[in-house]
């Protein structure tokens, strides 16, 4: 979407948002600290009072109807976020196998974060995922929506809802050195899918990125200029040469970026992972597919 | 007779010094060596209610300044702590200590800020301050209320520590150190020489469940070495003041317990979401177990995971 398109919503709201195009067109929203210092009025509030979501399915979504996805992907968190930086959340899809339809991609939407397209997961057309788990950072009281396109050409949508987390637990890094130590960190694991004999083909892996995934909303205490985003903005996964899955993730994923899905094998002797940050890093790794060491 | 205007000028008076007298009420405190007193938070949430002065806050009073030792939940404790300082002794206040950046440690400092003020934290404190300080005041408005939230600024320290630094108050030498992620990215603990009081900051948590935010690996190393430190008492972040080192006990079981709990989960290959079954068999042992173990074990998986 561009800025022409952006302008208009930003007076539909009447709330006073600055928007930033980045990531292939996606959207992002820097309101809370940036208003707070224009403006000098905090806009939790005002966020809790608007509901994003209208504008937001206008923006990510180019105003496509959402049909009920109730019967089509499932969403799992926790009801209340114990700590803000790394929330669990799991997507999973309900399709019957005997379904025709296949799942294209799930986007997820944290309505009340600041960049609240958290990730959009394009599933490979011959890898049948069927679950894919991620942490996300959670900053305030909010709806989550799992947005999924079917191979129909129509949208569905579910959602969820996350209290935020208390005490002193907050969205940012617990350990700042150690998330820039672990830059480009990769690790493959591969799980026993219980219930599951091999010969299913049935397979559930993960792979950790190390990254801080920053969420580019601090401000510089000397220079009060805001320290640049720095995250990882795609990420795609192989079998052998077919694709499995591709992330195009924002700062909502946790530091660390880190993925777990269900797939089915095709018999491939390695997996093959890609990674991508806005500051143009290429992190790419592969392993032999019994590997499922470091 | 008098006048009744003038005897309703005089109610009104009254009533005006009343509020502004329970606005600087005295933090009660407890003068727990020659010299150092402290206030005992109550293990609670920060809410409207309790002002937020759930964490342990205390002063140094040496022969020629004062040190403060973190200040409230909010700036009214803050000013509650001022007024209970200035009950005691007339000695300038030199330094205010930040023991890390969290709110119930931070949000009072606002009501020390005056020319020649030294705050004083972690060479990490800024940082941490400028990426969570406008999300917690967002965040506590909630539980708190506008009417305490509204008044509290962001205070950063202006003298940084790395390593040791000493602070004369005259006869009287506290020893700060800055320590690596443990209970949080920025953990600063103050030893007095002469009374043998370490102000432990949220590295000891007695009683109320230890929270952790910085690396849980990176606390039990940090507790093997303050074991060593030779003092007589520690004034924890939460909790009683208590003998030293055994007041490290209880919360080294509890991190250690967490710890195993939490490898074993990785190497099974469990979900983080089901994080929350670690440190099970400490539930009984702690308040406030609920609201803090399930974020505790999953801060702790994801960064044993990467072990």
């Amino acid at each position: 979407m561009g800025i022409a398109r952006a302008l208009p919503y930003i007076a539909r709201v009447a709330s006073i948002r600055v928007k930033v195009v980045t990531m292939s067109g996606y959207l992002f929203r820097l309101f809370s600290v940036a208003c707070f210092l224009l403006f000098g009025a905090p806009l939790a509030p005002a966020a809790e009072a608007n509901d994003p979501w209208p504008g937001l399915v206008q923006d990510i979504f180019n105003n496509r109807p959402m049909n009920d996805g109730s019967e089509v992907i499932g969403i799992e968190m926790p009801a209340r976020a114990e700590d803000a930086a790394i929330v669990p959340v799991t997507l999973r899809t309900k399709l019957s196998p005997g379904d025709g339809r296949q799942v294209l991609s799930i986007t997820l939407v944290i309505d009340q974060n600041p960049a609240p397209m958290a990730a959009k997961f394009q599933l490979g057309p011959d890898a049948k995922v069927s679950e894919i788990s991620t942490r996300v950072r959670v900053n305030n009281y909010t709806d989550v929506h799992a947005v999924t396109e079917l191979s129909d050409g129509k949208l569905y949508m579910i959602k969820t809802y996350v209290k935020a987390s208390g005490g002193c637990s907050a969205p940012a890094a617990k350990n700042a050195d150690e998330a820039k130590g672990r830059l480009g960190q990769m690790r493959y694991r591969q799980f026993a899918k219980a219930g599951e004999g091999p010969a299913s083909g049935i397979r559930e892996a993960q792979i950790m990125i190390g990254h801080p995934n920053n969420s580019g909303l601090q401000m510089d205490q000397v220079t009060h200029l805001y320290v640049p985003a720095f995250f990882v903005n795609e990420l795609r996964l192989w079998q052998d040469d077919s694709l499995v899955l591709t992330m195009e993730g924002g700062i909502s994923i946790s530091e660390d970026p880190n993925i777990r899905f269900t797939y089915v094998s095709n018999g491939a002797k390695r997996f093959r992972a890609e990674a991508k940050d806005t500051e143009g890093h290429v992190f790419q790794r592969e392993w032999k597919m019994d590997d499922s060491g470091t | 007779m008098a006048h009744p205007a003038v005897t309703l000028a005089a109610i009104a008076m009254l009533a005006a010094a009343t509020a502004s007298q329970a606005q600087q009420q005295e933090l009660p405190v407890n003068s727990v060596a020659d010299g150092v007193f402290v206030y005992n938070g109550q293990t609670a949430q920060m809410t409207r209610e309790n002002d937020g002065a759930i964490a342990n806050v205390g002063f140094i009073v040496g022969r020629d300044a004062v040190a403060v030792i973190d200040t409230g939940g909010s700036l009214r404790v803050g000013r509650q702590l001022l007024a209970a300082i200035r009950a005691r002794t007339n000695k300038p206040i030199r330094y205010v200590i930040n023991t890390h950046g969290h709110p119930d440690h931070v949000f009072g400092n606002g009501a020390f800020v005056q020319d020649g003020m030294i705050f004083v934290g972690h060479a990490n404190l800024p940082r941490a301050l400028a990426a969570r300080g406008q999300f917690y005041l967002d965040a506590f408005r909630r539980t708190m209320g506008d009417q305490l939230i509204d008044e509290i600024r962001i205070v950063p320290p202006t003298l940084l520590v790395s390593g040791t630094l000493n602070l004369d108050l005259g006869g009287r030498m506290l020893v700060l150190r800055a320590w690596p992620a443990a209970h949080s990215d920025c953990d600063l603990t103050v030893f007095d020489e002469k009374s043998g009081t370490l102000f432990a900051g949220d590295l000891v948590f007695l009683a109320h469940t230890p929270v952790l935010d910085g690396s849980i690996r990176g606390w039990l190393a940090v507790i093997g070495e303050l074991g060593a430190l030779p003092a007589e008492r520690v004034v924890p972040g939460h909790g009683p003041v208590s003998e030293w080192p055994a007041a490290l006990a209880d919360e080294r079981r509890y991190l250690e317990t967490l710890a195993t709990d939490v490898r074993g989960l990785v190497a099974r290959g469990a979900p983080i979401a089901a994080a929350g079954t670690a440190a099970s068999a400490e539930r009984s042992r702690w308040e406030l177990f609920d609201d803090y173990n399930t974020r505790n074990a999953t801060a702790a998986f994801s960064e044993i995971e990467w072990e």
